[in-house]
């Protein structure tokens, strides 16, 4: 076996079941090469998606003042840093900075759920009971899967338009509630959001062990931010769909 | 006070063997004795029978050694929280019940026979790092080096660690991340540790990532471990890791050197 005195060293030894890693070239890649290493990226473009989703659904919270308000705020978005940035730059900077952080995100994820299978590729065959590990923990992956494929309708939905039968480009209010007055998208939209919920209510508490922040004062304000977060993202989404169907909006 | 239990024993010949549960029945055996002693009365019975007995593995029965994990009704350790397999007794369980037992599952810890696995994962990622290499000589006079209390605290806390597997059988990924941060955190918090701190962690989580799974937080290790351990080690573990990517001069130095190689 190893007969080394020093912490720190390889140790390129062959043993049954070990995955030995390669050597290291650019540094990033090879912290993005460990797990520990891909879950504090996880937790950064986590973060960055928490951050998103929260301004989108306080900009979508502008379809109670009004159609005019709801558009301009569309029109805005194009425009920020307008004159200095072109038109749409800011925008197109945000959408990179987003499409990047869910693509490493999903990669990490995927790479990770790969590891985990090798790590026991024979499960327990008995019952098994678990006793911390909550659903919405467990079923962060599957959670992840129906979200992706829900942003995709999405898209086709309220960006691109071919899932809307009355689309207007430009005109986010109209486009809006055409489509959530269809009784089976508002249910998508429900659903969807209630996934996010329980998405968000693990990944928003697990980012802060993922990045080691942890310290006894505000051990259990991570819980309770995670749960707000949470809740108040879900609910001020779920409101919109509701408000269409019932007629509230339209 | 007596009671009749249903044991479902997981049974495998050897690492190869496809392996099955049977079925035993222990009747009117004392709810005062520990599961160990329970295995050990069904296995009298076997010996009577002439059938080969369980496998299982045991050393002190006092909840020290760490020999001992099952999994016992889908829970390592059993359902008592802080509780070692030898320290938990039949008063737990009720008359009737059905137990189902089967040996820790995880790639890195291979079945050796039936309730029995192979640890040794847990001992390389220890040599990965988990010592101070200085030679320490006899033991110093007692407040030569000197340690504040919490820290001393929290450093047994981390220490109290009994290298048992029972973190890796609950987690869901078949991680190694509680056992892994306790081993960095107790020395990572006396002043002997500091020297290799970041050289360690960085040894350690590449040894452990060798042969198990990735944290993904489920927090399902810190209800399974006998020893309570915390998952603040875990997000300690994660910080220092963070660090050393920073910190760990030997990582450094290394990079410094591929560099002028080119
Ligand atoms: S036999 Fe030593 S801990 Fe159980």
């Amino acid at each position: 076996m190893v007969s080394r005195t020093t912490p720190g060293g390889g140790g390129a030894v062959a043993v049954p079941g070990a995955h030995p890693r390669q050597r290291p070239r650019l540094w990033l890649l090879d912290f993005y090469g460990t797990a520990v290493g891909k879950k504090a990226v996880m937790a950064i473009t986590g973060i960055v998606g928490l951050g998103f989703v929260l301004v989108h659904m306080l900009g979508n919270l502008k379809i109670y003042t009004g159609e005019q308000h709801l558009n301009d705020y569309g029109e805005y978005l194009r425009e920020i840093g307008s004159p200095i940035i072109p038109e749409t730059g800011t925008l197109w900077l945000l959408r990179a900075i987003l499409i990047v952080a869910v693509l490493i995100h999903v990669h990490a994820a995927w790479s990770l759920t790969q590891m985990n299978r090798r790590a026991r590729p024979t499960g327990y065959q008995g019952p098994r009971r678990f006793v911390a590990a909550d659903y919405a923990s467990r079923t962060m992956r599957w959670t992840g899967v129906l979200l992706a494929l829900f942003i995709v309708f999405h898209l086709f939905d309220l960006t691109w338009g071919p899932a809307n039968p009355n689309f207007t480009r430009g005109e986010p209010y109209h486009n809006l509630v055409e489509s959530l007055s269809r009784g089976w998208v508002a249910a998508i939209y429900i659903v969807a959001n209630l996934l996010l919920g329980l998405h968000l209510y693990h990944g928003a508490w697990s980012l802060f062990q993922s990045l080691g922040w942890n310290n006894p004062r505000f051990n259990l304000w991570r819980r309770y931010f995670a749960i707000a977060f949470a809740a108040v993202v879900v609910a001020g989404n779920l409101s919109i769909p509701i408000a269409i169907v019932s007629g509230a909006v339209d | 006070m007596t009671l009749n239990l249903t044991l479902k024993v997981w049974r495998q010949d050897g690492p190869r063997d496809a392996g099955r549960f049977e079925t035993y029945e222990a009747n009117a055996v004392s709810e005062d004795i520990s599961f160990l002693e329970l295995l050990d009365v069904v296995n009298e019975d076997l010996v009577a029978q002439n059938r080969e007995p369980i496998a299982f593995d045991h050393d002190c029965r006092e909840g020290i050694c760490g020999m001992c994990g099952v999994m016992i009704n889908g829970q390592p350790h059993g359902p008592l929280r802080g509780t070692t397999t030898c320290q938990l007794h039949l008063r737990h369980f009720k008359d009737g019940d059905t137990v189902v037992v089967e040996p820790w599952r995880a790639a890195a810890f291979p079945i050796i026979r039936d309730l029995v696995v192979n640890r040794t994962a847990f001992d390389r990622i220890v040599m990965a790092g988990g010592y101070v290499t200085a030679p320490t000589g006899a033991a110093q006079d007692a407040n030569n080096i000197p340690v504040p209390k919490a820290n001393a605290d929290l450093a047994m806390d981390a220490a109290a660690c009994i290298g048992c597997g029972a973190c890796v059988a609950a987690c869901p990924n078949g991680a190694a991340q509680l056992f892994t941060s306790a081993k960095v955190a107790h020395l990572g918090l006396l002043p002997q540790g500091q020297p290799e701190r970041w050289s360690r962690v960085n040894a350690m989580v590449q040894r452990m990532e060798e042969h198990f799974g990735s944290c993904t937080n489920h927090r399902e290790c810190e209800a399974a471990c006998p020893k309570e351990i915390s998952i603040d080690f875990i997000a300690r573990l994660n910080r220092d890791y963070l660090k050393a990517q920073f910190k760990d001069r030997r990582q450094l130095l290394r990079a410094t050197d591929v560099a002028s190689e080119e």
